[in-house]
């Protein structure tokens, strides 16, 4: 697939392939994303700001060009600042892709870097040349100026332009906690947080400190995603179970909320309110208790975002996928283009089964069949050669 | 003074190291908020902040761009998400006060960069944070979050001398009244305040021979304020 290369959150033609339970497809354009959601459904989406993750300065003990990028913490506590996981690179930066990024100077636990007026030390190394623990000096609020004075949102050779933080803060960013942009949200907007409402579908967030996609080396790759942190509203908690109850569907917007609700909900005591570590990987053999659907960007086959859609889809079903979204087009990477996937028989819960559903839109079609017709009535589809010719 | 609505609230000012804006952040405080104030100048943010230990002083320029999201990211940062924010940083536009027709054009916009387009930008990249504590309080009484601006009769009467500023207060009203009404939905409340003739640098630049025997303190501005903010953050029956 190809990379979307400009920064644009919310570009005109973006484009949604939705597949349905049943591995139908249809094509839409991401900004009628709302005509595929009925009303009792809930959407959730990561409310994280993005860090300016990346790093610049020297090594000092060899007096070396060094770009650290922060990529984990261990809570999400505002005073819990001092320590972060971190993937270091040698000279040069985003410009050069990170396959081709020359390695760190070689590190040492006690060796000191100067990240612009940022002074941090090297405190564990973890297994990778380039993966270290890293401890900033000073007070929470010095790191915090620190970070917001010197530090740059992480990016990659696809989008050349520098990134800004308003380029990677979705509509809803609040805390400061995510690696990368949640860019799932990028499709959020306060329009279509009204229509939302006004169609009587809920909108909940959770907070959840999404981590590196990629690092460039296949070794440290294999390790993504890392433990991220995250955070669950009480008020999310509730909104999650009131739709289930009532027979609506949970729709996570990205990968990450997946993640945290997944995670949350695989404890012992359920979907409970307050601050989790999301450990596990979902793929092929994970059970989905929360989620009904997902809304994602595209991936490549082989990345930890495509394995979590296997939680969603056959393989066979996610080929097809593929084969479409190549066929047709569809942008990759955080500024590309989306897919809304309902979950088929492989992430089909063993407690509560779909049956104990209601068709809330009372066409007695599925949730599929519904949309389409609404959307092609309003011809608004967007069949593959017209997504063509409007590339 | 910790039964006040405003204890554990988190609260985020412009303008905090003098005039109204200093004397809100401690009048919060002392309601047990917790506060994190932003101002230009950094010496003067280090001595607020030490002189108030638990605020926090944030470095950054409302009228420039590049520090509106440094600003948002370290009021998120230190506060742990956002009930309140007050838009108070000031630009009186020309000084000495010029007429109109005798006032550049770059010192009308240099008003109009802090004093509309600056707090537009700030209370846009904080909308996330106080949109989630309005979704995350619970119950029928939320009374959501609040973000007041701070205005000026200048920016109702036509005072000769003051047009740079009353004009660019006058967008910032109606940039308030249209916002509450946009993000009512949203459990976010927008407000504007006219803190009266105080006796702040602002008003000394402005008027520098005015007796300031005549003019109010600005604590006892700050403390009407704070009652605007207690009465609209007070969880009512009908909420928001």
């Amino acid at each position: 697939m190809k990379a979307a290369t400009t920064p644009s959150q919310r570009p005109r033609d973006a484009k949604l392939l939705v597949v349905g339970a049943n591995g139908r497809m249809q094509y839409a354009l991401r900004a009628r994303l709302v005509d595929f959601l009925r009303t009792g459904d809930l959407l959730v989406a990561n409310d994280a700001a993005t860090l300016p993750a990346s790093l610049t300065g020297i090594h000092l003990r060899s007096g070396l060009p060094i770009e650290v990028r922060l990529a984990g913490r261990r809570s999400l506590a505002v005073d819990d600042l001092r320590a972060f996981s971190a993937i270091a690179f040698g000279a040069g930066d985003h410009r050069t892709a990170t396959e081709q990024r020359p390695p760190p100077p070689a590190l040492a636990v006690g060796d000191r870097l100067a990240l612009g007026p940022l002074r941090a030390v090297v405190r564990r190394t973890l297994g990778h040349p380039r993966l270290i623990e890293l401890a900033f000096d000073g007070t929470p609020d010095a790191i915090w100026a620190g970070l917001a004075r010197h530090g740059r949102p992480v990016q990659y050779a696809h989008v050349a332009q520098p990134l800004a933080l308003w380029d990677v803060w979705t509509r809803v960013a609040a805390q400061p906690v995510a690696f990368e942009p949640p860019s799932a949200g990028f499709v959020l907007d306060w329009r279509l947080l009204h229509t939302l409402a006004a169609r009587g579908v809920g909108f909940a967030t959770l907070t959840h400190a999404a981590g590196l996609s990629s690092t460039g080396d296949a070794a440290l790759d294999a390790r993504l995603p890392f433990d991220e942190p995250y955070r669950l509203p009480a008020a999310t908690v509730q909104a999650v179970l009131a739709t289930r109850h009532a027979g609506g569907r949970v729709i996570a917007l990205g990968t990450t909320v997946t993640r945290a609700l997944e995670h949350a909900a695989s404890r012992r005591h359920g979907l409970r309110a307050g601050a989790g570590l999301a450990t596990q990987r979902l793929g092929a053999h994970s059970r989905l208790r929360v989620v009904d659907a997902i809304v994602s960007g595209t991936h490549e086959p082989g990345s930890s975002h495509r394995e979590l859609l296997r939680a969603f889809a056959s393989d066979a079903v996610l080929a097809r996928v593929d084969a479409v979204l190549l066929a047709n087009g569809y942008l990759t990477h955080e500024f590309g283009d989306s897919v809304l996937i309902e979950r088929g028989d492989v992430g089909r819960h063993p407690v509560a089964p779909r049956d104990h559903r209601h068709d809330l839109l009372g066409t007695g079609q599925g949730p599929i069949a519904g949309a389409s017709a609404r959307a092609d009535d309003a011809g608004d589809a967007c069949h593959p050669t017209r997504c063509d010719t409007a590339r | 003074m910790n039964t006040s609505t405003l204890a554990g609230m988190r609260a985020a000012i412009t303008g905090g190291t003098s005039g109204l804006g200093l004397a809100l952040v401690r009048a919060l405080q002392e309601r047990g908020a917790q506060v994190a104030f932003v101002a230009r100048d950094a010496q003067r943010v280090r001595r607020v902040a030490a002189e108030l230990p638990g605020t926090h002083g944030i470095v950054g320029d409302i009228a420039d761009k590049a520090d509106t999201h440094r600003i948002a990211l370290q009021v998120n940062a230190a506060l742990g998400g956002l009930d309140l924010l007050v838009n108070n940083a000031s630009s009186l536009g020309p000084v000495p006060l010029a007429l109109l027709a005798d006032t550049d054009c770059e010192d009308l916009e240099a008003a109009l960069a802090t004093n509309v387009v600056g707090p537009f930008r700030l209370t846009k990249a904080l909308l996330g944070s106080l949109a989630a504590a309005a979704r995350e309080q619970r119950g029928p009484r939320r009374p959501g979050a609040l973000v007041v601006n701070i205005v000026s009769d200048a920016a109702v009467t036509p005072y000769a001398g003051w047009g740079a500023y009353g004009a660019s207060k006058a967008a910032l009203a109606q940039l308030s009244r249209i916002w509450d009404e946009e993000l009512r939905e949203h459990g976010v409340q927008v407000l504007s305040f006219d803190p009266g003739d105080m006796d702040t640098p602002l008003h000394a630049l402005a008027l520098p021979d005015a007796d300031p025997a005549t003019l109010k303190r600005p604590a006892e501005s700050a403390r009407e304020l704070v009652a605007l903010i207690e009465s609209a953050l007070t969880p009512t029956e009908t909420g928001a």
